[in-house]
């Protein structure tokens, strides 16, 4: 069986490892370099504890699982800088420490180890004006780019070739079928094709003759200089909580802090639907650092030395896309991942593997399926 | 609001403050530095007057002018610009922080000019090789920086090398400071330096006064004895804790060493530049087109890509303080929406042909990578050796930068690839077989490092 | 006086005729460096003699000045407390305190 992957991204290349290993001949196409889309320009959170009871969680749960053995299957590769670090969700307000506690015992419910703390054990330098404080030990990262670049890797050792520079022009279509692509490096035949392609799932898609509501949602994150470790999880206020689920277009930031390996702490992420618009705005970092030193005061003296961004794929309904299109035989999507895609790649090629090769799936289908009920007005209208 | 905003205080600054001026705009320039003239005519701080500034600086007059003709014009030092942002069509809207530098309480400004001049000038490219993070290795404008605004030499014995005539006034600073200078070692061989300064003597001609200033180094080397050899550089630094000794070579026309010709010289300090790169970081973040080298593109009007964003002096091109005066010149006078005279246009005309010499002549060769070590740091920020760069590159087989700079940290450090950029990308280019995505590491969204309390207080309104 | 490494000209040797100016005193890692009025903290610290002062995070090796305009960051020093000050750019004050060991 031949598959063409359309993304070098993390999900592409998760999927691509995953069909390989099952001895599927697998290509992976990205127009530009590896590694070079949203999966390089967001952060690494392998979070459970921002996703309620649902099916994101089942995914995220799954992952996590799976992301333990990912870890360490490239013992010779740069390390993708797993780390079981933990969560700390902080809430500052009366209101925010009451939602905080309901969500948590849902959470719990739905099999979410969360435990109320005094964050201070944990956090020396946090806030003393705190109302709530959640630890969520099954929280990790990864630093997101090395672990798409192993992913991709371990999808070579199994037989996939991974070719950069390659656009995804159009179909080459076979009665009524989807039987391959044609792209800026000739047409490339193929019995299934995976749309894998972050943000630019939607134009790829319609590319190939079908329309999928995936839109850019931009994040913005700030990088400081190196210095010693004064947080140790990963600490976020629980404005958070709302903030992801939430369909406001207006600039939304809640502050989610960590460092990282190398020393640096990351101040992350502002949402805000501006189309493919990548501009750096003044406006946007003051909004993150004010939100940042309300949890760690501290941090007014950190110096910053960077700003980057990318464009977290989302569909309507908030849920990724994974499955075949019954709209058009042979093509499949893998997509849709918001702001969750570096945690869910790992569950999602699993599934889309298992539903491709038809084997039982690990966790329910129906919930990511391109015809599920939340998002068939979306795909009735036009692009 | 004011109607010409000019970033850069160096002689494309001044000169575009002046013209602007006169053609009657109102004019606000802003420099990080703490006084005015950026790196061409950095001189004495104001607690310290020089008696003969003259001394160290060729066409001191022409500053000390410019400096008068500044009436009316305001000038606000110790301003860091830190982020511009980008609008379409029109000039960005440019954030500065004012105070001592990177202090933690800078004041916040804010400017939405009706026409921009960037003219934020140039650092000095040094190619690496192994030792060259010792301390005592410094870049030869950092000798430079330090004779002339502090009166201090690096080193007792020192070694000036790499490319270009910059190394001239650069020995002959640390002469007039007190240091020996044991060597002058220029990378071009004679053949490609003489093709390059003989071809057509007339055009050296029209450009005599800056013919003559080189002259007037020359003249201090032989008087101090001091030996000038071409095609030869320094291929290593040695030492413990410092640089002690070099090791110099012959270098063949691309620069590689030429084997059996090395020889180690005892050195307290060794200023090496092979070049210079744009402070383009502005105008990236401005939308502005640049060249393949990192240069702002412009038309004859010092026009960029962007309507009402202009650049002058080294940004442009590298081509000394005449161009950048020149250059200056005409955008402050276009930005303030006058037209400049057709002498101004010829002197651009003439500095340039001199900048084409330059290039010629003293360009950087890809021989260089032949001096690296396995563990030759390229990023000296996060410590990143040069066999890290090639064997990361070949475990994961990208081609893109953005990745491969995230795999290796290259670039990633506090200095941001000013100093490794060009470095990283040319020998990632060789070894991914080609990039896609080349020119990243010059993309800067922050011109300088900025307190999270600085960002997170309200900005003000714009003026 | 060393033989070696960097050094401040005397004035009175200097054929830039430098005025006359002020002395300050700035301490650096608990001791007390003298320097002139308008001098970088660099400045002070290479005219002190002092070649290095920063340790690298990966490699533990010393840095000092390498570009001195402000582009490299190698020279960081922390300045009454704050961190990640350049050495090259800042302008020494009467009295600051110095630390190179962040
Ligand atoms: C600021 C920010 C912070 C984030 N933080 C986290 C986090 O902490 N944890 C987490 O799990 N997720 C996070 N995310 C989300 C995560 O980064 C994304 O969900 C994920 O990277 C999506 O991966 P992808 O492979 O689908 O897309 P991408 O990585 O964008 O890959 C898609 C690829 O498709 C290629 N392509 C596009 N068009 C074509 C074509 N026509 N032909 C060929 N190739 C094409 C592109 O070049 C690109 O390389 C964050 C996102 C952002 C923006
Ligand atoms: C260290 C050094 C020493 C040099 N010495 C000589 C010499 O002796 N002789 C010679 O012929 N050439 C010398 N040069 C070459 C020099 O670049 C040019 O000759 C000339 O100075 C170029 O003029 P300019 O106006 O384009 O830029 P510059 O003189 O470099 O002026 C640019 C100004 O912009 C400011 N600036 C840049 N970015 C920002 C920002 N983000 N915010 C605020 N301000 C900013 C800088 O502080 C600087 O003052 C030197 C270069 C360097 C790097
Ligand atoms: S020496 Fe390069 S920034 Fe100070």
């Amino acid at each position: 069986m031949r598959v063409v992957v359309v993304g070098a991204g993390i999900v592409g290349a998760a999927v691509a490892r995953e069909l390989a290993g099952a001895g599927v001949t697998v290509t992976v196409l990205d127009r530009a370099a590896s590694a070079g889309g949203t999966s390089a320009a967001g952060e690494g959170n392998l979070l459970v504890s921002d996703k309620g009871p649902g099916p994101e969680l089942v995914l995220a749960q799954r992952s996590l699982t799976l992301w333990q053995s990912l870890r360490d299957e490239l013992p010779d590769f740069p390390s993708v800088e797993y780390e079981a670090k933990g969560g700390l969700v902080v809430a500052t307000t009366t209101a925010g420490a009451a939602g905080l506690r309901r969500f948590a015992e849902s959470q719990r419910g739905a099999g979410v180890l969360a435990e109320e703390v005094d964050p201070h054990d944990l956090e020396p330098d946090l806030t003393r004006d705190y109302t709530a404080a959640f630890h969520y030990p099954q929280d990790a990262q990864v630093q997101p780019a090395i672990a798409t670049e192993a992913l991709l890797a371990a999808a070579r050792r199994r037989g996939a070739e991974v070719r950069q520079g390659v656009e995804v022009l159009g179909p080459i279509s076979l009665h009524g079928r989807l039987a391959g692509v044609r792209t800026s490096a000739g047409d490339l035949h193929a019995d299934h094709v995976v749309v894998a392609a972050g943000p630019w799932s939607g134009e790829v898609s319609s590319r190939l003759g079908v329309m999928l509501p995936v839109r850019p949602r931009r994040g913005t994150i700030l990088v400081t200089t190196r210095m010693p470790q004064r947080i140790r999880h990963k600490v976020y206020d629980a404005d958070y909580v709302g903030a992801v689920g939430s369909d406001d277009a207006a600039l939304q930031t809640s502050s989610v802090v960590e460092s990282t390996a190398s020393g640096t702490v990351l101040i992350g992420s502002s949402r805000e639907r501006r189309g493919f618009d990548g501009r750096i705005e003044a406006r946007v970092l003051s909004a993150l650092a004010a939100k940042a030193m309300v949890l760690f005061p501290f941090l007014a003296d950190v110096a910053v030395m960077r700003a980057y961004g990318g464009f977290r794929p989302y569909v309507p309904d908030h849920l990724p896309v994974i499955g075949p299109d019954p709209r058009l035989a042979g093509l499949w999507h893998a997509t849709g991942h918001e702001g969750a895609g570096i945690v869910l790649s790992a569950a999602t090629a699993e599934l889309l593997a298992d539903l491709l090769l038809g084997r039982e799936t690990h966790v329910p289908s129906s919930p990511f399926a391109v015809e599920r009920p939340t998002l068939a007005s979306h795909l009735a209208s036009s692009v | 609001m004011p109607e010409v905003l000019i970033i850069g205080a160096g002689p494309a600054g001044l000169a575009a403050a002046t013209a602007a001026r006169r053609a009657g705009a109102r004019v606000v320039v802003l420099d990080a530095a703490e006084d005015v003239g950026g790196q061409y005519w950095r001189h004495l701080p104001q607690q310290r007057p020089a008696g003969r500034e003259e001394v160290l600086h060729h066409g001191w007059e022409r500053f000390t002018g410019l400096r008068r003709e500044l009436t009316g014009v305001e000038i606000v030092t110790g301003a860091q610009v830190w982020l511009a942002e980008r609008h379409d069509g029109r000039p960005p809207t440019v954030h500065i922080l004012v105070g001592p530098a990177d202090g933690a309480d800078r004041v916040r400004r804010v400017f939405d000019p009706g026409a921009l001049v960037l003219a934020t000038g140039a650092y000095e490219r040094t190619l690496p090789f192994p030792g060259w993070d010792l301390p005592g290795v410094f870049t030869a404008g950092a000798a430079q920086a330090l004779a002339k605004s502090e009166r201090v030499a690096v080193g007792r014995r020192v070694l000036v090398a790499g490319a270009g005539p910059f190394l001239l006034p650069v020995a002959s600073s640390l002469i007039r400071t007190g240091a020996r200078v044991v060597g002058v070692l220029e990378a071009g061989g004679w053949s490609r330096l003489g093709r390059a300064w003989t071809a057509r003597p007339t055009e050296l001609l029209s450009a005599s006064h800056k013919a003559g200033e080189l002259a007037g180094y020359a003249r201090d080397l032989v008087r101090h004895r001091v030996p000038y050899r071409v095609a030869t550089g320094v291929i290593a630094a040695h030492g413990h804790d410092r640089v002690e000794e070099v090791t110099v070579a012959r270098l063949d026309a691309q620069w590689a060493p030429v084997p059996g010709t090395s020889r180690r010289v005892a050195v307290d300090a060794v200023c090496v530049g092979h070049g210079f790169v744009p402070r383009s970081e502005l105008a990236v973040a401005a939308g502005c087109q640049t060249g393949p080298d990192g240069t702002v593109v412009v038309d004859a009007d010092c026009r960029s890509s962007v309507p009402g964003v202009f650049a002058a002096g080294e940004i442009t091109g590298i081509g000394g303080a005449d161009l950048a005066l020149a250059e200056g010149t005409i955008a402050g006078t276009v930005a303030a929406g006058a037209a400049p005279t057709s002498a101004q246009r010829r002197d651009v005309l003439v500095y340039q042909r001199f900048a084409t010499r330059l290039s010629d002549g003293h360009g950087i060769r890809p021989g260089w990578a032949e001096w690296l070590a396995d563990d030759t740091l390229i990023c000296r920020c996060e410590e990143v050796t040069a066999g890290e760069l090639r064997d990361i590159a070949a475990a994961t087989g990208s081609r893109g930068l953005r990745s491969l700079k995230l795999s290796t940290r290259a670039g990633l450090g506090v200095c941001q690839g000013r100093v490794c950029g060009r470095s990283v990308e040319e020998l990632l280019d060789r070894t991914t077989g080609g990039l896609l995505d080349p020119g990243r590491t010059a993309n800067r969204p922050l011109a300088g490092l900025v307190r999270l309390g600085e960002l997170a207080r309200t900005q003000g309104d714009p003026s | 006086m060393t033989t070696t490494g960097p050094a401040r000209l005397e004035a009175a040797d200097d054929p830039v005729s430098p005025g006359p100016t002020s002395e300050i005193a700035i301490v650096v890692d608990g001791s007390e460096i003298r320097g002139l009025a308008g001098q970088t903290i660099a400045g002070v610290l290479l005219a002190a003699g002092r070649q290095s002062w920063r340790t690298t995070a990966r490699q533990g090796r010393p840095r000092g000045v390498f570009c001195g305009i402000g582009v490299c960051f190698d020279c960081l020093v922390t300045v009454n407390g704050l961190r990640d000050v350049r050495a090259c750019q800042r302008h020494a004050a009467d009295g600051d305190e110095v630390s190179t060991d962040a």
